[in-house]
């Protein structure tokens, strides 16, 4: 396990004054009961009466619905309900998921269950409900509709061409929305850059394959009008707030309840029609019901991202450095805007984010987001960032071989100055403080480049072909309001935390971020004890239930860290200082004269023991008589946070990939992955590590392996595990990874977030040390993902 | 859809007396009727690994596996080892290096490494992953799974056990 000491030369000022658990690898322990069998996920909970729901959905890409016969599955052993598009719609008002700030975005209408019209293949048109779930399953066959099939978008490349039918009519056109963001000066400076390179980029829908599905509870009271949801969700007070307005509700009469989370990864932070859909049942129903996705539903249901074409094309002059960037994105996003955090946010990112780590001054860029009949996309782990860094990485390395300059070198002459900060990027974003320089350094020693290059000679000469390729990177991290609150989405940027002094002397922090994996109770827990000055196994966290904790945002764009944990700091310290002011009470002494060591708190010019937290708790709380009249022992505080300096805070990073081609074959070996990353200040390197490392392998996923891949009539063709491919163990690499710490100025904690980066770099630095690689033989690919295939039509073999 | 079997097995050490329908899948049965919550369902064909139990000593995919074949079967599952002590060293040993995240995984994962140890007792890394290349994680990346085995492998190897991880005072 690293101590800060492993992380040489990076050790930071302490945080608070007995800092023991903050940067150290201190294990999860509240993660044990996971290793022994003994979560708590949606399916695991069994309410009374409860029943079980299944969706009739939607087997073509676009049809219209007729008239829907439920007759015989209403009379199926067990059924408890069968429901329809126009029934739901009765209770659960439709949606369009639009951001204000994204001038012009348009999207439709939509339902929790389909009305008159389905627009991809897996949209729920009927539901069923039974008693168990294989009754639901058994009268599904039964249901019967009657669909006439409808002329399918399928290509982006032509969806907005004049003779394609709109899948919208009353949208106008297949466009949900269009960007274009000019600097100036780009024509004139490619056309006198001494060279210019370019490319096509290609990447393929995927989607994130959480290992537990998607999947809920809806429990209705009829009898006091509360409904409670258990959910497997990144975000229970969005939740919370959607169900409200969807269904008519007040927040205090919706509980959302997020125990044990499978995975997320993006997937589970939207709102799904089978959501609303769900919970209308319950309320029909006026009993819980259940909704578990099984897989195939999922690849046709959760959403899918990534789907672009990119033209993009870098100038540069002849000494080696970049002039100007130029990005044509055309991305799909199926038939409709998702809710709440709407499809066009990921081309956004691309366009924002294209160029990012580089210090030229020239971009031009421009978006086109259009509606196709496949699976809704949105944000998926690192949102537009992998997408971003592919592209511009895959352009530096052709830039870079053009001038025939070496890779790494030319990332270092261009990179913005470690020295340069706070400034803004070309395309307007705000970068507070980022450390390209040093993590390109740390990463060159890291992967002893020298060496490696030799070796990579050296097996050429014997036929064999090995590649090293390299991205650079940048991360959004701990969001502002500027994210969905300027736009009118009801997510929130702040989050609270509470702390809590119990009688035992234990402290109880409640706080609005939940777990999903990442380990951020773990996080929590130590940030509390340092921050009370306790003992971490005297912490307890408590998080994912809206009726209890603060108000949050839950877990998105990497701010659980940043955000979360600077709540939980503030309210700690507080906490503490509360706890000293009891004990000066008790003890008739200035608080100022006392102070908090482990547990205890102690007259600080001694050292002396004078009172045990045990001690503070029984008196805080039972003997108030002996207190002062009008002190007030306030042993539970709440603290809120928002970032507010910048719109995000940037984490940056670089990684560095070595692979080896066969060119008989095409197969793609990797051999080892690296990664520098700078997260600010590293609250625990082996979670951070462990983030770190997952996030490259979904990121190695994406470059080599997935793809959702449709027919010519919109139908999914690999919908299920064992056609869809995923990283297995076997396939991947050892992979090591460093820290910079850079802390943001922004909190006290100085954390920025650590949960995407590695998949926003890992899908550039494989596809650079394939063409790497491939260089001998004069071919590129840049299309994802990677296969075979792809690599020996490049050679001209197939 | 209800005729049903009577089965008769050993779940956990404890035996059990069941009417099933013929088409109930044997984690279906560990879960519903029983209600385990340590096997998982990630996929329901037998692709990913999170249902993962053990019938008469061998790890099988409780999705695959019919509750009806499993009569007159000893069933072990991860509570069941987890009360045995069978994976003690490897859970201390996954608490250390963090190899679960959500862990949806953990048990299938468990119970395959577990396999592992007693049949391959000398892997290497490389070896370590193609045996545990049946599971799908999908958060860690394997390396910290790759590495907690391996601990587990080095000290067996060496006649040491996993020092349980402890919150420190
Ligand atoms: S659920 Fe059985 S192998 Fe996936
Ligand atoms: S820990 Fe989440 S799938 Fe393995």
């Amino acid at each position: 396990m690293n101590k800060p000491a492993d992380l040489k030369g990076l050790i930071l000022d302490p945080v608070t004054n007995d800092q023991r658990y903050i940067g150290n690898s201190e294990p999860r322990h509240r993660a044990r009961r996971l290793l022994e069998g003994q979560g708590t996920y949606v399916d695991d909970i069994q309410l009374p009466r409860m029943g079980h729901v299944v969706y009739w959905r939607s087997p073509v890409a676009h049809m219209k619905i007729g008239k829907i016969h439920t007759e015989h599955a209403l009379g199926m052993p067990g059924v408890l309900a069968v429901v329809d598009g126009v029934q739901m719609a009765t209770i659960c008002k439709p949606w369009v998921a639009t951001l204000e700030h994204l001038v012009g975005m348009k999207s439709a209408p939509q339902y929790a269950l389909a009305i008159d019209r389905a627009c991809w293949q897996g949209e729920p048109v009927v539901a069923v409900v039974a008693e168990t779930r294989a009754q639901a399953e058994d009268a599904l066959q039964h249901i019967e509709v009657e669909w006439e099939e409808l002329p399918a978008v399928v290509s982006m490349e032509t969806a907005l061409d004049a003779d394609t039918p709109l899948i919208h009519p009353e949208l106008g056109d297949n466009l949900c929305f269009t960007r274009t963001l000019d600097v100036g000066s780009v024509d004139e400076v490619f056309a006198s850059a001494d060279i210019v390179a370019e490319a096509t980029f290609g990447f393929g829908r995927h989607t994130g394959v959480t290992l537990e599905p998607r999947c809920q509870i809806a429990d209705y009271n009829p009898g006091d009008r509360r409904l409670v949801v258990y959910h497997s969700q990144q975000a229970p007070h969005m939740m919370q707030d959607l169900y409200c307005r969807q269904f008519g509700l007040s927040e205090s009469d919706v509980q959302v309840i997020c125990k044990d989370v499978g995975g997320s990864f993006g997937i589970k932070v939207h709102a799904y029609p089978d959501d609303f859909a769900t919970v209308g049942l319950a309320m029909m129903l006026g009993r819980p019901v259940k909704f578990v996705a099984d897989r195939l539903e999922s690849f046709t249901s959760d959403i899918h991202a990534r789907e672009h074409r990119i033209k993009g094309r870098i100038a540069a002059n002849k000494d080696g450095d970049i002039l100007a960037f130029e990005i044509d994105d055309l991305t799909a996003i199926g038939p409709y805007s998702m809710f709440p955090r709407t499809s066009a946010i990921e081309g956004n990112q691309v366009v924002n984010l294209v160029g990012g780590p580089y210090k030229h001054q020239h971009y031009r860029a421009k978006l086109n987001v259009v509606f196709q009949n496949k699976t809704p996309t949105c944000q998926y782990r690192g949102v537009g960032h992998p997408i971003a860094c592919a592209v511009t990485e895959g352009l530096v390395d052709l830039a870079a071989q053009k001038l025939k300059m070496d890779p790494l070198e030319f990332r270092k002459r261009n990179v913005i100055p470690d020295d340069a900060y706070p400034c803004s990027g070309i395309s307007g974003i705000k970068l507070e403080v980022l450390s390209h320089e040093q993590c390109l350094r740390t990463i060159e020693k890291m992967i002893d480049y020298p060496a490696l290059r030799k070796e990579q000679t050296e097996l050429r000469k014997k036929g064999i072909y090995r590649g090293i390729g390299f991205a650079t990177l940048i991360e959004l991290t701990n969001p502002s309001p500027a994210f969905y609150g300027v736009g009118g989405a009801r997510i929130a940027s702040q989050d609270g935390a509470t702390a809590r002094l119990d009688p035992s002397g234990v402290v109880s922090v409640l706080i609005g971020v939940g777990e999903q994996g990442q380990g951020t109770e773990g996080i929590y827990a130590q940030i509390a004890a340092d921050a009370v000055g306790i003992s971490i196994k005297d912490v307890r966290i408590i998080t994912g239930d809206t009726d209890v904790t603060p108000y949050g945002g839950g877990t998105w764009a990497s701010r659980g860290a940043g955000v979360g944990g600077e709540a939980v700091l503030l309210a700690c310290q507080a906490l503490q200082q509360n706890i000293l002011k009891l004990a000066g009470a008790i003890l008739n002494k200035p608080p100022e004269s006392l102070s908090v060591y482990r547990g205890n708190v102690l007259d600080k010019a001694s050292g002396e023991t004078l009172l045990p937290f045990g001690e503070i708790g029984r008196i805080g709380y039972f003997r108030t008589d002996t207190l002062p009249i009008g002190f007030s022992a306030d042993l539970m505080v709440t603290r809120h946070y928002t970032q507010k300096e910048y719109p995000f805070i940037f984490t940056n990073g670089v990684q560095a990939s070595y692979v080896e081609v066969d060119p008989d074959t095409g197969f793609v070996k990797l051999l080892k992955h690296w990664a520098v990353e700078d997260c600010g200040r590293v609250l625990n390197p082996m979670l951070v590590d462990e983030q770190v490392r997952g996030a490259i392998v979904q990121g190695i996923g994406g470059v080599l392996f997935e793809e959702c891949l449709y027919d010519e009539s919109g139908l999914l063709r690999n919908g299920s595990m064992a056609d869809y491919l995923v990283p297995m163990a076997n396939e991947m690499p050892d992979i090591e990874v460093a820290h910079v710490q850079t802390p943001t100025q922004s909190s006290k904690l100085g954390a920025k977030g650590a949960g995407e980066a590695g998949t926003a770099g890992a899908p550039g630095a494989v596809q650079n040390a394939i063409n790497d690689a491939l260089a001998p033989f004069n071919v590129a690919v840049f299309d994802q993902p990677i296969t075979c295939e792809k690599i020996l039509k490049a050679l001209g073999k197939i | 859809m209800t005729i049903k079997k009577k089965i008769t097995l050993t779940v956990n050490g404890a035996s059990i007396t069941a009417e099933v329908e013929p088409r109930q899948h044997l984690v279906d049965f560990l879960r519903e009727d029983l209600f385990l919550k340590g096997p998982h369902l990630g996929c329901e064909h037998g692709a990913c690994g999170a249902c993962t139990v053990k019938v008469d000593g061998q790890i099988i995919r409780g999705c695959l596996f019919l509750a009806v074949q499993a009569d007159g079967s000893v069933v072990e599952t991860i509570e069941g080892l987890t009360k045995s002590g069978a994976l003690a060293d490897l859970q201390e040993s996954f608490m250390r290096h963090n190899a679960m995240q959500c862990g949806f995984c953990s048990s299938g994962m468990l119970l395959a490494a577990a396999e592992l140890i007693e049949k391959q007792p000398t892997s290497t890394r490389e070896e370590v992953r193609e045996w545990i290349s049946g599971n799908y994680c999908r958060c860690t990346g394997y390396h910290s799974i790759v590495s907690a085995i391996m601990d587990v492998l080095e000290a067996r190897l060496k006649g040491e056990k996993i020092k349980p991880v402890v919150a420190h005072a």
